[in-house]
């Protein structure tokens, strides 16, 4: 769960003036993987403005999301080098190994799956990033494997 | 004794990173501290910006020999300490046409560039302030404190530079216009956006040199009357913004940034703002939204930013690389930077060249070379040497070049004559196996996610062709479908409030006008010539080339290939989900395509 005094830490870093709203908000993605409601309303009354504002942003921007997010984010790019390097295929293997569509979250709460636009490594394309590490010039029949490396990971911790 | 001074370059630009560049060089520096080499030689291992061969990388330099290594482990790092006195290690080195090439400058990738915007980038440390000030760092701007603005605008204005980040405009005459109107403050913003899917040149500027952006706008600064400066920086680019933020730190520690800029009157303060993830942002007019804290919709522009821009003052905003060419124009002067280019395009572009392209990276160039000399003698021709179809310049508001065009020199104008357009620098390149009916698609689809919906024509526009596209790449299209997107373009291009919009035609019209018989074959033949379209491929393994390998039982992921080793495989259509890896995994050209029957 996300506290209050974590919160307040992010917000109160910033004056109050409307235009650090984007840059709080995403302190907020960065350190919970999603911007809780109850930020919103802190931002809001932080920074004196309707909160109808704040969501605004918060649908607007990409880089910002409303519900929250599995352990292990997938991301696979579509920018256009991975994409006319097979970047589809590797959706259509990820979505077959984890039976969810980009944008959903497995239901033990383990991967999130996202398709991004470009992370500025195109000339090793296609491209998939787990937690942020780079699966360069990745072709479909790796993807099982990569994933399977994450669950075992976990598997370990619990056990 | 005397000391020599050995440097090892790491190119740890995001590519290389990506490829482990880090654990290379922190295995270099544990070999270095190991061995106890600082006793005779001071080996200086640097983590540089991208070198521009990112697909060959990690790439490690050694200087002053200059011997270029690529694909270097972690376990290499012994034998590249040894090389260091002795003989390169062979099989760190490029080999072309069956010869090992040590220098840079036999590798042709290199040898045909011209830098001057990333002359520094994967040469030195971009968080060293020192080492960008002993490559002439800040000369230009020590210049530019001894001119006047008027002679700093003359200067930039005699260089011809225009604006790199698309339309081209030329530089000076947007900073003599701003520099017009008396009303302060005013701003200089960088616009490190980049939101073209699928280049990296300003991402690596940024990372590689950030000192030479924040030069460039300091001078615009001065040139314009600017005290205060922002850089919005695309969301997905961390190193960059990294780099840049440390830049500023020591320019502020220097005394280059601040109060008093190198000990005179003038000031100047910088500082950075994530972008939120939006391509439309990088639209000056949304950027500035952006900037102030509101959504990031662009407004009609009957006031244009030079005069009422960020928080509706005069306001300046340059891409990423137009401000990192100023650095050079001042300190070389604006006839050397005019000798580059062509008549009206003056100077270089730096061109992230990537797709089925053999050498793929970044790469910088006069303006006027042609489109071929870029992709065969420079980016080394087509992966397996397979038919070129098409080149894609300019990102989701350019447009698909055929091999008619490829002899036109590339610059501002000559490939808008033609239909298409250079754009800020990413290039596309695509063979026979690229679909320009999916192209188009994949293009259109990016912009309705991107578009902010203010305007109608933009947001309806590209549902509507969203809607055609996908039905001829999935065997739904019909006759007339291709003049409805023609109309469809024409009116986005005519009514859109703003660019994004007004662009957003160029690759459905450009693959139309170039590759009409691409989407004829969807529609009537119900076939996808390059193989691409599921819906409308079949693939089938030629028994007579089939050697049985086995290597397309490998790749295929959904399990629908089977046959005897040594035997033709065949392939189970029921299973088939056309993703085309056996295509790609095949060494025969044993995998053919056919059509599918509606
Ligand atoms: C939809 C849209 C997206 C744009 N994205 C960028 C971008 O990512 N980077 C950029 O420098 N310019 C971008 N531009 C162009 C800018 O609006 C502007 O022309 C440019 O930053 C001016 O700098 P320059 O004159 O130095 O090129 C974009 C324009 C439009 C319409
Ligand atoms: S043209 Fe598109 S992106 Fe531009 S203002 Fe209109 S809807 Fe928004
Ligand atoms: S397009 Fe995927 S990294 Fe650039
Ligand atoms: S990142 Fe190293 S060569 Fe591009």
């Amino acid at each position: 769960m996300v506290s209050a005094e974590e919160v307040a830490r992010i917000i109160e870093a910033y004056p109050a003036d409307r235009r650090f709203a984007l840059a709080a908000m995403q302190d907020m993605q960065n350190e919970f993987n999603y911007v809780p409601e109850e930020g919103l309303e802190m931002l809001a009354e932080h920074l004196g403005c309707p909160i109808a504002q704040l969501f605004a942003m918060a649908t607007f921007y990409k880089a910002l999301s409303l519900t929250p997010k599995g352990k292990h984010i997938i991301k696979i790019c579509n920018g256009t080098a991975c994409h006319i390097r097979g970047a589809m295929n590797l959706v259509t293997g990820v979505k077959r190994e984890l039976n969810i569509e980009p944008g959903e979250t497995t239901e033990d709460g383990l991967f999130s799956v996202e398709i991004v636009n470009c992370v500025g490594s195109c000339a090793l394309a296609p491209v998939m990033l787990v937690d942020g590490i780079y699966h360069n010039k990745l072709r479909v029949e790796q993807v099982p494997g990569i994933i399977d490396s994450y669950r075992a990971k976990d598997g370990e911790q619990h056990d | 004794m005397t000391k020599r001074t050995e440097k090892i370059l790491v190119c740890c630009g995001t590519g290389c990173i990506a490829n482990g560049a880090l654990d290379v060089a922190a295995a270099i520096e544990a070999e270095v501290a190991a061995r106890n080499l600082d006793v005779e030689v001071s080996v200086d291992v640097v983590r540089t910006g991208c070198s521009g061969e990112c697909e060959q990388g990690p790439v490690v330099r050694l200087m002053p020999r200059d011997t270029m290594y690529y694909r270097v482990k972690e376990s290499d790092a012994s034998a590249i300490i040894d090389s260091l006195e002795g003989d390169p290690v062979e099989k760190l080195l490029l080999k072309k046409d069956g010869m090992q090439v040590e220098h840079m400058d036999e590798n042709p990738f290199y040898a045909l560039q011209h830098k001057v915007v990333l002359k520094d980038v994967g040469i030195i440390d971009p968080l060293s302030l020192d080492d960008y000030i002993a490559h002439g760092g800040y000369e230009g701007l020590k210049r530019a404190l001894e001119m006047t603005p008027e002679h700093i605008i003359d200067e930039v204005d005699k260089s011809g530079l225009r604006g790199k980040g698309g339309a081209g405009f030329p530089t000076g005459r947007k900073w003599r216009t701003a520099a017009g109107y008396d009303v302060f403050p005013k701003y200089i913003v960088c616009n490190g956006d980049e939101g073209d899917p699928g280049a990296f040149m300003d991402g690596s500027t940024m990372e590689g040199s950030p000192h030479a952006v924040i030069e460039g706008m300091i001078i615009g600064a001065l040139a314009i009357g600017a005290e205060e400066g922002i850089l919005y920086i695309r969301d997905e680019y961390a190193l960059a913004r990294d780099h840049i933020q440390k830049a500023i730190d020591s320019a502020y520690e220097a005394g280059i940034l601040g109060d008093s800029i190198l000990g005179t009157s003038h000031k100047l303060h910088l500082s950075i703002v994530r972008g939120g993830g939006a391509f439309v942002c990088g639209e000056s007019t949304a950027l500035m939204a952006s900037i102030e804290g509101r959504v990031g919709e662009p407004r009609a522009k009957y006031i244009r930013s030079v005069q009422r821009g960020l928080f509706d003052h005069p306001t300046v905003l340059n891409n990423v690389e137009t401000l990192a060419s100023i650095p050079t124009i001042l300190r070389d002067g604006s006839e050397e930077y005019a000798k580059l280019g062509t008549e009206n395009s003056k100077g270089t572009k730096v061109f992230a060249m990537v797709g089925k392209v053999k050498h793929t990276g970044l790469v910088e160039v006069p303006m006027g070379t042609t489109l071929r000399t870029l992709i065969y003698d420079i980016g080394g021709g087509i992966i397996d040497d397979r038919p070129f179809k098409a080149i894609q310049t300019g990102g989701p508001s350019g447009g698909c070049i055929p091999e008619s065009l490829l002899d036109l020199p590339v610059d501002f104008d000559t490939l808008t004559e033609h239909g298409a357009m250079m754009g800020s620098g990413g290039m596309i390149v695509m063979d026979d196996r690229s679909c320009m009916v999916e192209v188009a698609r994949y293009y259109v689809d990016f912009l309705c996610e991107e578009s902010c919906g203010k305007c109608t024509p933009c947001r309806e526009g590209l549902r509507q062709m969203r809607a055609i596209l996908t039905d001829i790449c999935e065997g739904r299209g019909q006759e007339g479908d291709i003049e409805l997107l023609e109309r469809i373009c024409h009116t986005m291009e005519d009514a859109s409030l703003c660019a994004l919009g007004r662009t957003a035609a160029n690759p459905v019209l450009t693959t139309i006008k170039f590759f009409r018989d691409e989407y004829e074959a969807h529609i009537k033949e119900h076939r996808c010539p390059a193989g691409v379209c599921a819906e409308l491929t079949q693939f089938v393994i030629d028994a007579a080339a089939c050697t049985g390998c086995g290597m397309c039982m490998r790749a295929c992921p959904a399990d629908a290939i089977s046959g005897e080793k040594k035997q033709a495989h065949t392939i189970d259509p029921a299973k088939c989900i056309a993703c085309g890896s056996c295509r790609e995994a095949c060494h025969f050209s044993a995998v053919l395509t056919e059509g599918r029957s509606a």
